[in-house]
């Protein structure tokens, strides 16, 4: 049984409200952290609990903590990054629907470690019906002392503010969230400058996922050391992972990062198996952005060594044969899945979200789809593959923001592993309207060479 | 600002030269000039915030600055780095940039019309240029383009948004000219499209530079609309005494006709300064109803590059350039060129019997028009 420390009482009845979470042992760590602690002693906690943003890129939050400017006279913020809109990824969600007080709670105390008297979450826009659940548990939380002026009488103001996207992908890319929440429209900026220095309303800012946030509770509480131990090597603590596709038990599920991926698939704790008695095929363990791998290198490295649930583990092998923890949406495909189909439909997606501003990812993203769609509608060339290859190669590592990596990399690695899969479609027009092209060897254990 | 700026040493294919501390790549390239300027299609140096976007500048920084040698991981966009003291660039000396570059014109062409005989850009687009020079022959692209309607924004201006490659320019021209921020982009993606919020015209005394400052035929004067091919124009350095802006414009001329007026324009394609170190955007007025020679004090001709198709019709055979000796039943064993159809039996502007680069003097209407009348 594995530890929970964010979603440990999700499900205590009533939980949602203030008084339910208080009595449950809610809000200890402001108090912690106000009564007891400097804002250079929390930021010095989550420094030695190791832990690493949830938003994606894995950055450890502590040292982006540390980074924020602090110039004399000039507000700072946090801002916490609930867009969660990547295709598989809903775990924030889940905890901001079942446990609202946590991330509050999360946030007041982040909020004292960086100064920032006026906090946001960016929401997107379709989690219409949790902006009224966050809004509630604000209001609580202010009646009982723990925001507006004054709080607990540490002479700490704070209020948080709620502000809805207007439904777009790239809004959760840092500052293209930023500009929106200044109310224009959500262009990625040029980075330097970082949030860091210049974030919203050219202030310092520090962005951070909903469950980074959440994840600062059980730190203050338990102490960093002592979270650090949770976990492996730099993957502190728990992670909630949201499980989909062809499993028995889709959902989110927090897990230490001890796990092998064959127990997270297999067994009944977690996905529980794939249904029909069907084999696994392929998997994409992090979110639509992360390469997509074959049960073969998703169960093990190309060492043959087993592969964990963690951030080292998962990216063992680099992109050549391993893919990255991302955001957490593990999404998971059986043997009768198609891969030419399932690339294109993220193709698909990442050209609707392009925010258009710089040319390989504006351009390159509706040429991909394209492509891929002839070959998925049996109209295909075999020369579109190594097309293909070329347009991700050049979109990738040339764009403004790493939505342009996040749309070259599935469509990369889904060729690096699967070209049979696409050359198949290309040679058989008419059959691969009919059928897929099945399981092929991808479950078998053999060694697939680096490449 | 301090009397001893900060000088800071950076070495660009190979080339060292010193800058203040703050000058971007793209600048230092581009004192050093020639080829070592990088294109650029959206960086604007007088439009603050624009740059950036359309990855043709992308440069490689083989070493970080002399403090932290590291090179940088991915290329970057010269237009908005900022120089570090002992920093080694590679642009034309790296096939990683070359080949990256080479890609970037593929996009920006892919869902560009190409009706460059039709458009009146022609002859002076950056985006020609750019394909000429950094563009591989031919398009690996075989699906149709995305194509936008024509808008008339005001009086003056025509928007072709399907020649458009979202450069921004235009928008940061509109929001830093002008008081109201009535033009943006909507809509994202490949998608995208300039527009003014719900089709309201911009109507404002210095509108009419989103014409000079966008790079291809996207934005266009009514005025000049298909009235002739800027490489048939003569331009003329010229000002007159306004009391809304500097005046100072370049006539595009032929004979005594004055065809368009634009700001003028530096070697990067940019407005040039006026004296007082501003930029010199020019007027409506000056731009769109001043089309009288009488108008204008005339200071003489421009100075154009001799590269230019600008400068093609014009100075061959007379300033010292050769007239080409090869003819093409030279080049092709006597055979004489199968054309579909001859240009100048249909053209207005163009007329067999006229050696443009003959006449003396500017080419003048009246040479086309004598066998008319
Ligand atoms: C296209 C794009 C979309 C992103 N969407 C999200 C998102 O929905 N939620 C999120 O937390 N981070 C998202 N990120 C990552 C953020 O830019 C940022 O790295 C993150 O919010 C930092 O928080 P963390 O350090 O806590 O992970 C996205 C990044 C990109 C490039
Ligand atoms: S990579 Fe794509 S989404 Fe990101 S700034 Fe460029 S066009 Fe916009």
């Amino acid at each position: 049984m594995s530890k929970k420390l964010l979603l440990e009482k999700a499900h205590v009845e009533g939980i949602r409200y203030f008084d339910v979470y208080r009595r449950e042992g809610g809000y200890r760590s402001v108090e912690k952290a106000l009564k007891e602690m400097s804002p250079e002693a929390i930021v010095e906690e989550v420094k030695k609990s190791g832990l690493r943003g949830r938003g994606g890129a894995g950055f450890p939050a502590g040292m982006k903590w540390s980074f924020i400017a602090k110039p004399e006279g000039v507000p700072r913020h946090l801002v916490c990054n609930a867009d969660e809109s990547e295709p598989g990824t809903f775990k924030d969600r889940y905890l901001m629907e079942f446990i609202p007080h946590l991330l509050i709670e999360g946030l007041i105390v982040s909020s004292f470690a960086l100064g920032s008297n006026d906090t946001y979450i960016y929401i997107r826009g379709e989690y219409a019906w949790i902006v009224d659940i966050l809004e509630q548990a604000i209001t609580e939380a202010k009646n009982n002392g723990f925001l507006g002026k004054n709080i607990l009488g540490s002479g700490f103001d704070c209020n948080i503010h709620v502000q809805r996207g207007a439904g777009a992908y790239i809004c959760g890319e840092e500052t293209a969230l930023i500009e929106s929440l200044e109310g224009k429209r959500g262009n990625p900026r040029i980075k330097p400058p970082f949030p860091a220095v210049k974030g919203v309303w050219d202030r310092p800012t520090v962005v951070n996922n909903v469950e980074t946030l959440a994840a600062v509770v059980p730190i203050i509480n338990m102490g960093g050391d002592e979270y650090a131990k949770i976990g492996v090597g730099r993957s502190t603590g728990t992670k909630l992972i949201s499980a989909c596709g062809n499993i028995n038990k889709p959902g989110v599920y927090e897990i230490d990062m001890t796990i092998s991926v064959e127990e997270f698939i297999y067994s009944d704790e977690y996905c529980g198996g794939i249904p029909n008695g069907k084999k696994l095929k392929a998997c994409i363990p992090g979110g639509s952005s992360v390469p997509i791998l074959p049960a073969n290198l998703l169960l093990k490295t190309a060492k043959g060594e087993t592969r964990y649930m963690n951030y080292e583990s998962l990216a063992d092998g680099g992109f050549a044969s391993g893919s990255m923890m991302g955001s957490g949406g593990f999404i998971v495909l059986d043997e009768d899945q198609c891969v030419v189909r399932h690339t294109l439909s993220l193709a698909r997606f990442y050209r609707h979200e392009s925010c258009g501003q710089c040319s390989p990812c504006r351009e390159g993203t509706g040429w991909m789809e394209k492509i891929l769609k002839n070959i998925e509608y049996g109209n295909g060339k075999m020369s579109d593959i190594d097309l293909l290859w070329d347009i991700q190669r050049k979109i990738e590592g040339n764009t403004i923001c790493p939505l342009g990596d996040a749309a070259a990399w599935p469509v990369a690695a889904a060729i690096r592993h699967f070209r049979d899969e696409f050359e198949w479609h290309v040679l058989n027009p008419e059959e691969s309207q009919k059928r897929n092209y099945g399981l092929a060897h991808y479950a078998d254990p053999i060694h697939v060479p680096v490449g | 600002m301090s009397d001893q700026q900060q000088l800071f040493k950076v070495t660009i294919d190979n080339i060292t030269i010193e800058v203040p501390a703050g000058t971007t790549i793209l600048n230092a390239a581009r004192k050093i000039g020639g080829d070592v300027a990088p294109p650029a299609m959206c960086y604007y140096s007088k439009l603050e915030g624009s740059g950036g976007k359309c990855r043709t500048c992308l440069v490689e920084v083989s070493k970080g600055s002399e403090k932290d040698p590291r090179p940088m991981p991915k290329l970057v966009a010269s237009c908005r780095t900022t120089v570090m003291d002992g920093m080694e660039v590679k642009n034309i000396t790296s096939e990683k940039v070359l080949d990256a570059r080479a890609g970037v014109v593929e996009f920006l062409l892919l869902n560009h019309p190409l009706d460059c005989p039709i458009c009146d850009q022609a002859g002076e687009c950056h985006l020609q240029d750019l394909s000429y020079e950094h563009g591989k022959e031919g398009t690996r692209y075989e699906f149709q383009r995305r194509t936008f309607k024509k808008h008339d924004i005001g009086p003056y201006i025509q928007l072709h948004m399907t020649r458009c490659i979202l450069c921004y320019r235009c928008v940061f021209t509109a929001d830093q000219l002008t008081k109201k921020r009535e033009h943006g982009v909507l809509d994202r993606g490949d998608h995208a499209e300039i527009a003014t919020f719900i089709e309201k015209s911009l109507e404002n005394d210095f509108i009419g530079n989103v014409i000079d400052v966008c790079p291809v035929g996207a934005l266009t004067d009514k005025t000049f609309r298909f009235k002739n091919r800027v490489w048939f124009l003569k331009p003329v350095d010229a000002h007159r005494d306004c009391p809304t802006c500097s005046g100072r414009v370049t006539l595009w001329n032929r004979g005594d006709e004055v065809f368009r007026v634009t700001a003028r324009k530096d070697e990067w394609g940019e407005v040039e300064d006026t004296p007082d170190g501003k930029p010199g955007w020019i007027c409506n007025t000056c731009r769109f109803e001043k089309k009288k020679t009488s108008d204008w004090v005339i200071e003489g001709p421009r100075l154009i590059n001799r590269h230019s198709v600008i400068s093609q019709g014009h100075y061959a055979g007379k300033v010292g350039t050769q007239m080409p000796t090869e003819t093409f039943e030279a080049v092709n064993d006597g055979r004489k060129p199968k054309l579909l159809m001859d240009i100048h039996s249909v053209s207005e502007v163009n007329k067999p019997e006229v050696q443009l680069s003959l006449i003396d003097g500017p080419a003048h209407s009246k040479v086309f028009n004598q066998n008319n009348d």
